[in-house]
Parts: C-alpha cells; structure tokens; sequence
C-alpha cells in the first residue's frame, strides 16, 4: 500500500493517464478522423515526428511569454502598491483598470502589430498586459487589508508610510502575490499565444495556425499539449516558491497535502 | 476644572484630558464619541478605565496616544499638548496583532527597527537588543519560544509576545486596550500577575481600558468610570490595596467591595443612557 504522500503525488499522474485513455476510447469507437480529433497515440506520434519545430517555436512561446510575465510581475507589483497603500490612487485608479482588464486582449494585438511589426514584442506586450490585471488586485488587497490595530501600533511608533509597507505591507501581501502569479503565468501564455496566432513568425501559436491551414490537426494538438505542459510545469514552479516563501501563510501546513493527509 | 473628578495622588500628572470631545463623521452630523471627557493619570500610575459598551474607551485611547484629533478641548501628555501620533508609547490590544510571518523574537524587535531613538542604530546594536529582548519574554515565560512563529503559539503566549512587542523600546507610556479579554479565565489571571510583575519592575505609566472590573481592581491605582456615550468619566475611585495584589486577595471582602461600587456605577451610566 502506498503511503498518502505518495498516493497524492501520483492522482494527478493517473488523471491525466485517464484522461488520455478516455480520448483514444473514443476516437477508436466513434471512428472519428484524425483531421476531425486524432487520438492521443497519433498527436504523440506528431510530437515525436516533429519535434525539432515544436522545440523551436515552444522555446520562443516561452522566451515571450516570460519576458512578459516578468513585465507584469513590475507593473502589477508597482501598480499594486499604489493602489493598495492609498484610498485615493484606488479610487482613481481601479475603475481606468477594471475597464482595461474588460477589453477582449485580441482586440488589441492587431493594433500592437501595427505600431510594433511582425514578431515578439506584440507578443510580450499582450503576455505583459493580459496577466498583470490579478497581480495588481491581489498585491493591492493584500496592502489594503492591514489590521487597524496594527496600523496603530506602527503609527504610534512614528513609523512612516514606506516603514510600514516595507515591514509589514509588502510582506503581508506575499501570499496574495505568489497566488496570483500562479494565475498570471497561464494567463501570460494565453496572451502570447493570442498574438502569434493572429500575427507573428515564431511561436506555438504560428505553429498552430500554420498547422490547421494545411490541416495537420495532429500536429496542433501535438502544440496544444506542449503549451499545456509548460503551463503546468511554470505553474508548479511558482507554486513550490509560494511554499517556500510563503509557509507561514498555512502555518507550516503544505496545502498540497492538507487535504489528503 | 476636575471638579468632577477627584485627582489621583500619584506623582507628578503625566496624562490629562480637559474637556475633551470627539465627534466622528463631520461637523453637526456623526457621533458625538465623548464629550466633556476630564481625566487626569500620574506619572507611573496605573490607570483602569471601565464603562459599558460603546461608551468611547477604545476612542480614548486613540485621543491620548494622539491617533485621533479631539474635537474640542485638549489632551496633554508629559507636558506637552498631543498634535500627532505621541512616540513613547507602547500599544497592545484584545487581537494580539503579532506578524505571522516574523519569529516571536522578531516581532518583539519590530518596534526597535521603526522607533526613532534606536532606528538608526538597529543594525549595528542588533546584539545588544536581541538580548534585550530574550530577557523580556523571558520575564514573561516565553524564554525558548523566541524561534518559534505566532501561530505556533497559544492565545495567552501570543498576548504575552504583545505584551514584550509593546515594552521593548521602553515607552512612557503604555496603552492597553483590553489585552486579555480573548483569553480564558485562568490564563488571563495569570496574565494579570506578569502585567503587574512588569509593571512593578519598570513603573511605566499604564492605562488600561477593559470591561472587567475585577482586573482593573486588581490591576490598577485609580479605575476610572465612564458614562455611556457620549463617554465621560463619572467617577474615579482610587484602589489602595498592598501590592504585589495576589490572586486569593480579589475575593477578599475588601477587594469584592470596590468591584461591587463600580458595578452598581456601570450600571447606573447604563440606566441612565437607555
């Protein structure tokens, strides 16, 4: 019998185990096409044949996605202490990024390729600004709701605004930081891939419409796994730094385990 | 002027409210928090102020520690009229407010790296004031807790922390706004002694809001009683038990009488507002 921890580490493997399973199931007794749905076996065959272009364009995808992300990771940091630290840069400011936040980013990137061209600044730019919006709400929340007690006793010691967000906003926003860079991330490959499938060189999303002209579903597929696993690989990787920065936010409980242990 | 309130005896007076009035929410409108508040505290005197709900205890700390601005008359501490947020003071409350991300050892050191005196020189006498601050929560039973974080603590040990985080940069003054009322019975008693251990050994000036009136009897010099709101003080009534007060002595015939006056007082300030 294996012990809980290892049970637990293993469930995700044996979903997605399942999950393909159930895929090839239905392909296979639906008879459908693989220009229609091709079965697990076939998109890894197409991974596998053309893995060369895959690499390529997936290490583009993420060289863009990231360098976005990391500019989100600024922006929503910067945006988000202002907001949180004053009630009137909130009131000023929330409603401007409420209503930026509601514009559909793939209206925007034919305007990006306008003034940027072809290529991966577009691409940065629609990664940078569909993943900043939870940074921003989430650091802001987490300056915003300091006790009042506590904010008291920092006043009263003749703490000043940048003493308080140093010892204790930005480190009580922490947890709310690192949740949210585990949204942005995904978020950040949404926005790059948008922009390379409506205009770019390079890239999964290149890849991908590329491969649906010439109606190599396969191969799109075969991109469509590789971007989720890089989505779930960069995802996990700010989870285990969240948990390593932030442990005192679960008490030393690791979350991942919690509900199974 | 403090005709309404018979002055205490002790020392020199450290903190006084003359005529003090706080109206929250704008000129006309809002709520008169207190008004007509006279209060006057000694220097190294322990101060109790109790009162039924909502009478503007918790408004009174915030106008003495000047993190409120009184509508009308003056607050004056140590001499000097309060225009902003005062200094020498130590804080703690009924939430113990603790930093759950610094160990305990480091939250007791939080006020040393903000406070002006020792702010500059936090780094370099970092040494000297971690051993400082070892004594203190050993004094109060927390010796071979430093390391450990708030949440690892009970109820009790993180008001003890609070306690220490409020005393570290040895304020004047120290403000407490009913410190243990989250606490259990026995734990809070216990708290009572380490307060007056404390405050015995270092004679800071002390005022102590709470709803208790058995702790602030056996805390205190003078309890102070305040009238429903808009708050005043109604009575100050002066407790001369020997100290240290031990726990037997607060059901003491003596002891029980002035906890009774003071009920039937609050009681009346209830009657009266309703």
């Amino acid at each position: 019998m294996l012990s809980p921890r290892a049970q637990a580490a293993i469930m995700p493997w044996l979903v997605v185990a399942g999950l393909f399973l159930l895929w090839e199931l239905l392909v296979v007794a639906a008879r459908l096409p693989p220009f229609v749905l091709p079965a697990p076996t076939t998109v890894f065959a197409a991974l596998a044949e053309f893995s060369g272009p895959i690499a390529h364009h997936a290490l583009h995808t993420l060289g863009t996605t990231l360098a976005g992300f990391a500019l989100s990771v600024a922006g929503g940091v910067a945006l988000g202490v202002a907001v949180g630290s004053s009630a009137a840069a909130y009131r000023a400011l929330f409603p401007v990024l409420i209503g930026f936040n509601s514009i559909p980013k793939v209206a925007i990137v034919p305007v990006l390729i306008i003034w940027f061209g072809i290529g991966a600044v577009p691409a940065i730019i629609t990664a940078c600004l569909i993943s900043f919006f939870p940074i921003t709400v989430n650091v802001a929340t987490g300056i915003a709701t300091l006790e009042p007690e506590l904010r008291d006793v920092l006043r009263s010691l003749g703490a000043t605004r940048t003493d308080i967000l140093r010892k204790v906003g930005l480190p009580r926003a922490a947890p709310y930081f690192f949740a949210s860079l585990k949204v942005a991330i995904t978020l950040a490959f949404v926005g790059s891939i948008i922009s390379e499938t409506v205009g770019s060189n390079e890239g999964v999303g290149y890849l991908m419409i590329q491969a649906s002209s010439r109606f190599q579903i396969p191969l799109v597929f075969a991109a469509l796994v590789v971007v989720a696993a890089m989505g779930i690989a960069m995802y996990f990787l700010f989870a285990i730094l969240e948990r390593r920065m932030t442990f005192w936010a679960t008490r030393g409980v690791d979350p991942a385990y919690a509900a199974g242990g | 002027m403090h005709g309404l309130t018979p002055m205490a005896k002790a020392g020199a007076r450290f903190v006084s409210l003359e005529g003090v009035a706080l109206r929250y929410g704008g000129e006309g409108g809002g709520t008169l928090a207190v008004s007509g508040l006279n209060l006057a505290i000694g220097k190294g005197e322990f101060a109790a102020v109790v009162g039924p709900s909502g009478c503007g205890k918790s408004t009174l700390m915030k106008l003495v520690t000047g993190l409120a601005t009184p509508s009308a008359g003056a607050v004056i501490v140590a001499g000097a009229e309060v225009s902003g947020p005062l200094k020498i003071v130590g804080m703690a409350f009924q939430n113990p407010t603790l930093l759950p991300w610094r160990t305990t050892l480091d939250n007791v050191l939080l006020p040393l790296e903000i406070v002006a005196p020792y702010k500059a020189t936090f780094r370099r006498e970092r040494e000297k004031h971690v051993a400082r601050a070892r004594a203190l929560l050993a004094t109060v039973g927390l010796a071979g807790f430093e390391e450990k974080y708030p949440w690892q603590l009970s109820g009790g040990m993180q008001q003890r922390a609070s306690l220490c985080r409020a005393l570290i940069h040895e304020p004047a003054l120290l403000m407490l706004d009913e410190p243990f009322a989250a606490l259990d019975a026995f734990t809070r008693e216990e708290l009572w002694s380490v307060l007056q251990a404390l405050w015995m050994e270092r004679r800071f000036t002390c005022i102590l809001v709470t709803h208790d009136l058995r702790e602030a009897v056996y805390l205190a010099d003078t309890v102070h009683v305040m009238s429903a709101r808009p708050g005043r003080v109604i009575e100050t009534r002066r407790v001369d038990l020997p100290r240290p007060r031990d726990l037997a002595r607060s059901f003491a015939p003596e002891f029980v009488e002035i906890v009774h006056a003071l009920r039937d007082r609050i009681a009346e300030a209830r009657a009266s507002s309703c």
